[in-house]
């Protein structure tokens, strides 16, 4: 677990990084626009202006807990694809929460009792996920995709029906909530450092605990073989479903931080997960399940997703490009892993 | 059709399956291949058929010398092969699997395909409905169906890969007589099998393997001590473990009857004392498995009682068992038993008998050095368990077994290690004996039965036989194991 160890393979990886680079131009190119200034434009958008930074703040927050998440489960060899629904669930429980305690408690104790909501919320989801596998035969990936239907569709019904803004609902969201209930804010630097500081905790916590404790260990052993786990006396169904049960209140606290976070739109809409949990799915892929190395690459891919919004503002270019040259880096990692440990194993013949 | 193999190698890792064989069966015979499981009669028929490629060596077929990319590619040469499991398609229909790697058109022709499958089926009193589904037919069907699919694909060498494992004795019976009809209309068939009083009743000429190769070939029928003889190896040695002093029960069975999709164990009681060790014999799937998981708690026996240490354990899930003091120890090393991935310092950690939150990394790293000292594993305590060699991962496990036990349960405890650690493995292992554990192990290597256990439960096809080790000798047990004295 020597993270910083520089691997046969790193070579390997910067050359599928660069390639990534090389084709996400070639895409530029066939649109039109000098690559080179769409790269700069990236940058600009993301380290432009303070206000900038604050949002790749705000995207980063999310990705960090949820890669956090992710981690956990991952070790456990299982994939959490739910985790979309689990983030919606939890921003679904903490508005809950809001909505029923604004302006009984002091703003402080109600955003904290709304963070423990939004845990226990995508906890729920994901040990219902974890709970379908194990006790229903579902396939992790099928229960999960399954469970975020059911999660987006549930918003959709909330925002335009019992939670709908006075007058007439809109998919927009519900009515947002005031200031007060904003996470607070550095004057002129629109980010908490709440919300990156929980990101770091969950990670350092995440990356003790699968390290350094006997939970940890065991849910590797399970993941890395369940049979013999089983019969080295692992209590699987528990240790899976607590497996489950972390990753989703993590993503469920993702979940509140994309409500009440300072450059949050401060309500519930439809799909307010935005895809964070599958970029966090990306982010783990492309760090090998290394915690330290998932805390830049994690920055790294909030930097891409902020700083292509301005491709689309200045020009007239689909902010997705972004999510483009985030697909196509962990693809060619991916096969530059698999292309690695093919020529291994030829050798090895 | 003549199949020679000349020369074939064949090695997996460190493991030579194949050593230079060299085989000639005559068109039209039933050509036996007996061996030991691990022999090499599955790889070398593998290779036959297309599906491995030989490092070194080469087939003829009829004189002409043939390359072998595919088994598609064999079976259109005219060879096929009858596998060990049924390799078809359970949700599909009996005609549809006929239909499977026929090099047709694109348009399946089920109606005339189908009145080729009736005709085919009859030819040999098969009954099958081309409309039934396969998953509702027994495994002896599907194996006719099979036969009947590779014959209308115009083979003319037939391997079956030991077909009569799974079947009834009628059923058998009938592949046996289809067999020797096939080969009055001069097809050739090779059987694969490690049962000695099948291929002795049934083959005109036998090929022994063992350890790669072939150690001789003989033609039928051939007194069955001298295949004995050529399976197992030539000294005859007899059991010494004589009155050996014993404890309280440990473990009992009583009345229990144990099955899986393919064999059932009826009836079997059992008592085990403290201190005892038990051998369970017999060739692979013949039972003996099914019995040493229930001991363990991982199967659950449908009919009888078991009890460890008196206690009624009979139903209770496997983590009871652990708890009651029962150890297993399985066969698959990186399949079952270690973790591939972990280094023995996590393999350490994980078998801490008093854990708390945190993992004691230095306390961890200080058994994995000691069990390392101890059972002599060429490895750091850093190495992950994959990268240790075979011999070292069958140590790994034996050193990760709990320190105090009641009753030990092994598969194959000694695989893949040679005669010195064999010898001081067992050391380790009487010692713990004398402190009042009973063994139970699984294993294939006759001398190390009759020299290592005070008694031997034969196992064959499901039913079970008691020897008693004292004076029985090698030959005997051989026999035994193939089948002597069940009928």
């Amino acid at each position: 677990m020597n993270n910083w160890e520089i691997h046969p393979s790193l070579v390997l990886r910067v050359f599928a990084i660069l390639l990534a680079l090389v084709f996400s131009a070639f895409i530029l190119l066939i649109l039109g626009t000098s690559p080179l200034d769409a790269f700069a434009l990236i940058l600009s958008g993301a380290f432009g202006s303070l206000a900038k930074l604050a949002y790749v703040m705000t995207a980063w927050a999310p990705l960090l807990l949820c890669s956090a998440g992710l981690l956990v489960t991952f070790a456990a060899g299982v994939w959490n694809i739910g985790i979309e629904g689990q983030i919606i669930m939890g921003a679904v429980f903490a508005t809950g929460l809001l909505q029923l305690l604004q302006d009984s408690l002091s703003p402080a104790a109600i955003l904290v009792l709304a963070a423990f909501a939004g845990l226990m919320g995508g906890a729920l989801w994901g040990i219902l996920a974890g709970a379908l596998k194990l006790y229903g035969n579902v396939n992790e990936i099928f229960g999960g995709l399954g469970l975020n239907f059911i999660a987006g569709s549930l918003t959709v019904y909330l925002v335009l029906g019992p939670w709908k803004r006075p007058g007439i609902g809109s998919t927009s969201g519900t009515q947002p909530f005031p200031p007060s209930l904003w996470l607070p804010a550095f004057n002129g630097f629109q980010v908490s450092p709440i919300e990156v500081l929980l990101g770091l905790v969950a990670m350092s916590l995440v990356a003790l605990a699968l390290r350094g404790t006997h939970f940890g260990l065991k849910l590797r052993a399970i993941g890395k073989n369940l049979r013999a786990a089983f019969l080295k006396g692992i209590p699987l169904n528990q240790y899976m479903l607590l497996a489950f049960g972390l990753c989703g209140g993590l993503a469920g606290l993702a979940g509140w931080v994309l409500v009440v976070g300072t450059s949050a739109r401060h309500n519930l809409f439809p799909l307010i997960s935005s895809g964070y949990g599958f970029l966090a799915i990306l982010v783990v892929l492309l760090t090998n399940l290394s915690a330290l190395w998932s805390v830049p690459i994690s920055f790294f891919f909030a930097v891409i997703s902020m700083g292509s919004l301005q491709l689309a503002l200045q020009r007239q270019l689909d902010s997705s490009l972004g999510g483009v040259i985030q697909g196509m880096l962990v693809l060619l990692v991916l096969v530059a892993k698999g292309f690695q440990s093919r020529t291994l194993s030829r050798r090895e013949r | 059709m003549k199949v020679e193999l000349r020369g074939i190698s064949k090695h997996f890792g460190p493991i030579r399956a194949n050593d230079g064989v060299t085989l000639s069966i005559e068109s039209g015979t039933l050509h036996g291949l007996l061996g030991e499981n691990g022999a090499g009669k599955s790889t070398l028929m593998k290779i036959l058929s297309g599906f491995l490629s030989p490092d070194r060596g080469e087939i003829l077929l009829d004189g002409k010398p043939i390359h072998l990319h595919s088994p598609a590619q064999s079976i259109a040469v005219g060879v096929g092969m009858l596998h060990q499991d049924p390799l078809d398609f359970s949700a599909l229909r009996v005609i549809d699997n006929f239909l499977l790697g026929s090099p047709e058109s694109w348009w399946l022709d089920r109606h005339r395909n189908r009145n080729r499958l009736i005709e085919l089926a009859s030819q040999f009193d098969f009954r099958l409905n081309p409309d039934a589904l396969l998953s509702d037919l027994s495994i002896g069907e599907r194996q006719q169906l099979e036969i009947i699919r590779l014959l209308g694909l115009g083979v003319r060498v037939l391997i079956l890969d030991e077909p009569t494992t799974a079947i009834s004795s009628q059923q058998k019976e009938k592949l046996f007589e289809t067999l020797r009809r096939l080969t009055e209309q001069g097809k050739t068939v090779i059987f694969v099998s490690h049962k000695l009083e099948e291929v002795r009743s049934l083959c005109s000429k036998v090929s022994v393997m063992a350890h790669g190769k072939i150690t001789g070939e003989v033609p039928m029928p051939l007194p069955t001590e001298e295949l004995v003889q050529m399976m197992f190896g030539q000294a005859v040695m007899v059991g010494k473990r004589c009155a050996v002093p014993l404890g309280d029960p440990v473990l009992e069975l009583e009345n229990v009857t144990v099955s899986d999709w393919r064999l059932e164990v009826k009836s079997l009681s059992l008592e085990v004392r403290a201190g005892e060790v038990i051998g369970l014999a017999g060739l692979e799937g013949s039972g003996q498995h099914l019995v040493l998981k229930s001991c363990a708690g991982l199967q659950r026996p449908s009919v009888g009682h078991i009890r460890i240490a008196t206690q009624e354990m009979t139903g209770r899930p496997y983590r009871d068992f652990t708890k009651a003091g029962v150890a297993y120890m399985p066969a698959g090393r990186l399949e079952e038993g270690l973790i591939a991935g972990m280094t023995l310092i996590e393999h350490a950690a994980l078998i801490d008998e008093n854990p708390r939150f945190f993992v004691d990394w230095a306390f961890a790293a200080k058994t994995a050095a000691q069990r390392i000292e101890a059972y002599n594993i060429k490895g750091q305590p850093g190495t992950l368990v994959e990268e240790l060699s075979g011999g070292n991962q069958q140590r790994t496990l034996l050193a990760l077994l709990p320190s105090q036990s009641r009753l030990l349960l092994m598969e194959h405890p000694t695989r893949g290690l040679d005669m010195e650690s064999t010898e001081y493995i067992w050391k380790l292992l009487l010692n713990r004996t004398q402190q009042g554990t009973a063994i139970l192990f699984i294993s294939s290597d006759l001398d190390e039965l009759l020299d290592r256990s005070d008694r031997i439960l034969i196992f064959f096809e499901g039913k079970v036989r008691m020897m008693e080790t004292c004076g029985t000798n090698l030959l005997q047990l051989g026999e035994s194991i193939g089948g002597k004295g069940f009928e």
